[in-house]
């Protein structure tokens, strides 16, 4: 490692997603492979022709927040905020002093405050209002899970959203480790959140032809397309030295990070693009191929995403790709779109604590073309001291993390 | 005069193509006209808008579904199918 750069490791974990309101039921459900996808219960799902989702269920924000504060706060503000409490308390910081002067947070999402567009519009075209809910702005602006969480916890350092569709959680922890690592924040919480599940939002995805309704299959013959998801995860991301000085549990280290941009179609996915980044992110953790035994896929379960991304894993492991296994969680939580590397986290950390590899369900029949190791449908334990988490967007933006096992 | 179900298709067809509508022959592929998935999703699209009708097509698996896409002509008889069961399913 460079002289003056800090090693990084992650001291605290938070989600909300489908599959769980917090980190161990996530992971409990990871591990059993259960399926978070159902029916949508949202307005006007009858003039869906994509009925199916990863939805959370039950959720009534009122009995998290308080009534003055929830008027600021779309469901995507609020997965992140419940993620980031519960990431907060396991890494057991006070954001008090100085530390909280330096620290920030980085958050990812694609499109923000989708469900408050959706409401405002449905308000002004199709109910005929002429007026919205003042704070319309504030709720849907991209940063305002960001701003949240940086002004729950009294984080006053660098704080910002990254947006890039469906790697803006990778790329928003890519920067945050990269901060830690050069020293410009001792701490960052860091992660991502979505919340499209409604009319507008699942309308505007019908549209592109790629979603599956009947179920997210990745790498599977029989796959016909994703299925969305939403939630939240957010990640404390913590010097070492200073976790270390206070003795804080770890629970994985932050190795690496790559990003690099196809430059060519704005939907489908280049293999060179892709390889590029998870070399550059083996690269940036100094990993040898052969030492990674996990690596949670982007895998969407559309046609192009799963041929694409098992032809770049081969290429950049090489020989070392016969060894590897690779899953996507996608088909248990949905894809949780800008939130999706973060909640997709989840499952390197227990890869790499629990020596607990979650499946990738749904799986039916091999596809030639993806002919790497999925762990199909049931969970497998296996000792992983190194793992990789995959991300690639739409617009060509690829982003992959490198953790290991402390 | 108002344009046939098929002169409607291959205006469309020619359009996301970049063809001349004399060019559009029906034995003609998606391949052959050129056009990549996301131009047949917008192909797919303008049918719908233009008939009125829902074309069930999965861009994961073109070749699948019960909407055969393998040809122009193939193409012109599968919407003027729907056009007659929406037809059948009002009367």
């Amino acid at each position: 490692m460079p002289e003056g750069l800090r090693r990084v490791v992650i001291t605290g974990a938070g989600t909300v997603n489908a599959l769980g309101r917090d980190v161990p039921e996530t992971l409990a459900a990871m591990a059993e492979g259960r399926c978070g996808i159902g029916d949508l219960d949202i307005e006007d799902a009858d003039r869906l022709s994509v009925r199916i989702g990863g939805q959370v269920k039950g959720w009534v924000p009122e009995n998290l927040f308080d009534a003055k504060a929830l008027a600021f706060y779309d469901r995507v503000t609020q997965f992140a905020l419940v993620a980031a409490r519960e990431a907060v308390a396991q890494a057991g910081l006070n954001f008090a002093g100085d530390l909280g002067l330096r620290s920030g947070v980085v958050m990812g999402s694609a499109g923000g405050g989708v469900g408050t567009w959706n409401d405002s519009f449905r308000a002004v075209y199709a109910m005929g209002k002429n007026r919205v809910h003042p704070f319309v702005v504030p709720r849907l602006m991209n940063n305002a899970a960001a701003s949240h969480i940086a002004m729950e916890f009294g984080l006053m350092g660098p704080a910002f959203s990254v947006s890039t569709a469906c790697a803006s959680s990778n790329h928003a922890m890519g920067l945050a480790f990269q901060m830690v690592r050069s020293g410009a924040a001792p701490v960052m919480l860091t992660g991502g959140a979505e919340a499209m599940l409604c009319f507008g939002g699942i309308k505007a995805w019908e549209g592109l032809r790629v979603m599956s309704r009947d179920g997210c299959r990745p790498f599977c013959a029989s796959r016909n397309g994703m299925v969305q998801g939403e939630g939240a995860g957010v990640f404390v991301l913590e010097d070492y030295d200073h976790a270390r000085a206070r003795g804080a549990d770890i629970l994985a280290e932050v190795s690496g990070f790559a990003m690099t941009s196809d430059a060519g179609d704005i939907v489908m996915p280049s293999m060179q693009g892709a390889a590029r980044a998870i070399t550059g992110a083996l690269q940036d953790a100094g990993f040898d191929p052969a030492t990674v035994a996990y690596v949670n896929a982007h895998g969407t379960g559309t046609a192009a995403n799963d041929r694409t991304e098992t032809a770049a894993i081969r290429a950049a492991f090489g020989a070392a790709a016969e060894g590897v296994a690779l899953s996507s969680t996608k088909a248990m939580h949905g894809h949780c779109i800008g939130g999706t590397g973060a909640v997709e986290l989840l499952a390197c950390l227990m890869a790499l604590r629990d020596g607990i590899v979650a499946p990738t369900i749904g799986y039916q029949r091999p596809d030639p073309e993806c002919d790497l190791d999925v762990v199909p449908n049931t969970a497998r334990e296996m000792r992983v001291d190194r793992a990789l988490s995959n991300a690639f967007a739409f617009g060509g933006l690829n982003a992959v993390l490198a953790l290991q096992r402390i | 005069m108002s344009l046939t179900v098929s002169e409607q298709i291959i205006a469309i067809l020619a359009r996301e193509a970049v063809l001349d509508p004399h060019e559009v022959r029906p034995e003609m592929t998606i391949e052959d006209l050129g056009l990549d998935s996301l131009g047949l999703v917008e192909t797919i699209f303008a049918i719908e808008e233009t008939f009125d009708i829902s074309v069930p097509f999965n861009a994961n698996d073109p070749a699948q579904g019960d909407f055969d896409i393998s040809s122009v002509g193939a193409i012109v008889a599968a919407v003027e199918r729907l056009i007659a069961a929406r037809g059948a399913a009002l009367a």
